[in-house]
């Protein structure tokens, strides 16, 4: 036992000396590794972390929101709908919801307009996102103008900033009351934007969905399990922005796997033609190139995880983040809860580490088989 | 102390390290505080992702056309139309 492990440690002294003497190719070859896993980890970590957040932000949604169409367009909807949707069997509630969208022509931001029904907030004031407050310089107590649709503004004070832990939820939103709403968009009376309807039970949802559509066919009704499907398919791995940053990464890994398994260098041969000639067994010499693999892949994976949940949960994924920012002026700060699924982890070493050490090994098990002197000599 | 028993401490302290990770996730998911009550009660359905355009601020709540929104060939031009896949109801016959 104790001579098994001497024997290991000697070859693997033996391995870091060769890699140490081709310092240069090694180090690229570790930073393209590293790179290999820190790019999906990153992803995976932050895709995860995100489907998180929705599930929890997602589990306060309404039931079913029942939007109005014209035209195929969104329109408003009248509150008589909701007298007659409360009155269908199954539904035990029925909220208008008043909300919209603000172009702000100052810093050329859109914030999300919402009134609240809770009756502490007073007409006047507004509870803000963190993102508003810090793009428009606000504290708690400032007063700012919006543009109204009459032609004096509308000046809010602001009551309240929602802590940028929310920011994921309400980085852009303003949240005032029903009758400022009203003034702001010169919104016309007995219209709601949407009704957020709640069920007894969730089993009815589709039925009361048809129900809807057959009272009203310009009814477009959304159910929650729809909303959550709709962020599935946003974090899903096989769409969108996922997709497009792992098929780079596996590409590139492909080709540089590739490269490895279809042949050693001159340089490399001569080396186990060296080895073979001083009496070391083939099993020796695939036990070095093992080694040599295991030290980069090893190294490469678990720096590559280790850096990529500091990049996301620490710093906020800044990498993502420009490609997420587009156009957007106002962008939340994401300071994610991590998540951690080892399923992932492991299926990213079963997709990295073992092909590559594979394709180490097969052209060197050739090599070493071959007698000394051709190996030299080729 | 000979390089191979380096090397392997060192792979040791960073294995220590990926399996520390777990906990640290699980301690800050306790440590999270649930979002604000006022904010609850508002009942969002989306996520604050991207505020670009209102549908992908909005993508459960999009209407059918965002992706032509100005007129009915005006090709998807926001960067994160690219990025954000159409919602999934949309999909469905």
């Amino acid at each position: 036992m104790k001579r098994s492990i001497e024997r290991h440690l000697n070859i693997l002294d033996f391995a870091l000396s060769s890699l140490k003497r081709r310092r240069a190719k090694n180090f690229s070859l570790l930073a393209i590794y590293l790179l290999v896993i820190f790019l999906p980890a990153s992803l995976l970590f932050f895709v995860s972390a995100l489907k998180r957040e929705a599930a929890i932000i997602l589990s306060d949604a309404p039931d079913l929101v029942v939007q109005r169409l014209i035209a195929g367009r969104q329109d408003l909807v009248p509150k008589i709908y909701a007298e007659v949707i409360a009155g269908i069997s199954g539904v035990s509630e029925v909220r208008p919801r008043l909300w919209g969208y603000y172009f702000d022509s100052w810093n050329g931001a859109n914030y999300t307009i919402m009134t609240s029904d809770d009756r502490s907030l007073k007409q006047g004031k507004a509870s803000v996102g963190s993102g508003v407050a810090r793009s428009r310089k606000m504290k708690v107590g400032s007063m700012f103008p919006l543009r109204a649709e009459a032609k004096a503004p509308l000046i809010l004070e602001v009551e309240s900033i929602f802590s940028s832990r929310s920011d994921l939820m309400a980085s852009d939103m303003i949240v005032i009351t029903p009758e400022d709403f009203q003034q702001l968009f010169n919104f016309p009376a007995g219209q709601v934007t949407d009704l957020a309807v709640t069920a007894g039970n969730a089993r009815e949802l589709p039925t009361i969905a048809a129900k809807i559509v057959s009272l009203y066919p310009d009814s477009r009704p959304i159910l929650k399990s729809e909303m959550q499907r709709t962020y599935q398919a946003i974090f899903d791995w096989r769409s969108g922005m996922v997709m497009l940053i792992l098929a780079a990464t596996m590409l590139s890994f492909i080709i540089f796997a590739w490269d490895k398994a279809t042949g050693l260098s001159a340089e490399e041969r001569r080396e186990i033609g060296i080895l073979k000639s001083i009496g070391w067994e083939t099993s020796d010499v695939l036990l070095l190139k093992f080694w040599e693999g295991a030290v980069i892949s090893l190294t490469a994976f678990l720096v590559g995880v280790i850096l990529a949940y500091f990049h996301v949960f620490f710093f906020s994924a800044p990498l993502f983040a420009q490609a997420l920012k587009g156009w957007s002026v106002l962008y939340p700060r994401f300071q994610l809860v991590p998540v951690l699924d080892a399923y992932q982890l492991v299926v990213l070493f079963l997709f990295t580490v073992v092909p590559y050490t594979t394709a180490i090994i097969v052209p060197c098990w050739r090599a070493a088989t071959t007698d000394p002197d051709t190996a030299m000599r080729s | 102390m000979r390089r191979s028993l380096q090397f392997l401490l060192f792979i040791a302290l960073n294995l220590i390290i990926v399996l520390l990770l777990p906990l640290h996730a699980r301690n800050e998911q306790h440590a999270a505080a649930r979002h604000d009550e006022r904010l609850r009660s508002l009942h969002v359905t989306d996520l604050c992702l991207v505020t670009e355009a209102r549908y992908s601020r909005h993508p459960a709540m999009a209407d059918r056309h965002a992706a032509f929104q100005e007129h009915p060939l005006a090709l998807e031009y926001f960067p994160s139309g690219s990025l954000i896949t159409p919602p999934a109801l949309l999909n469905t016959p």
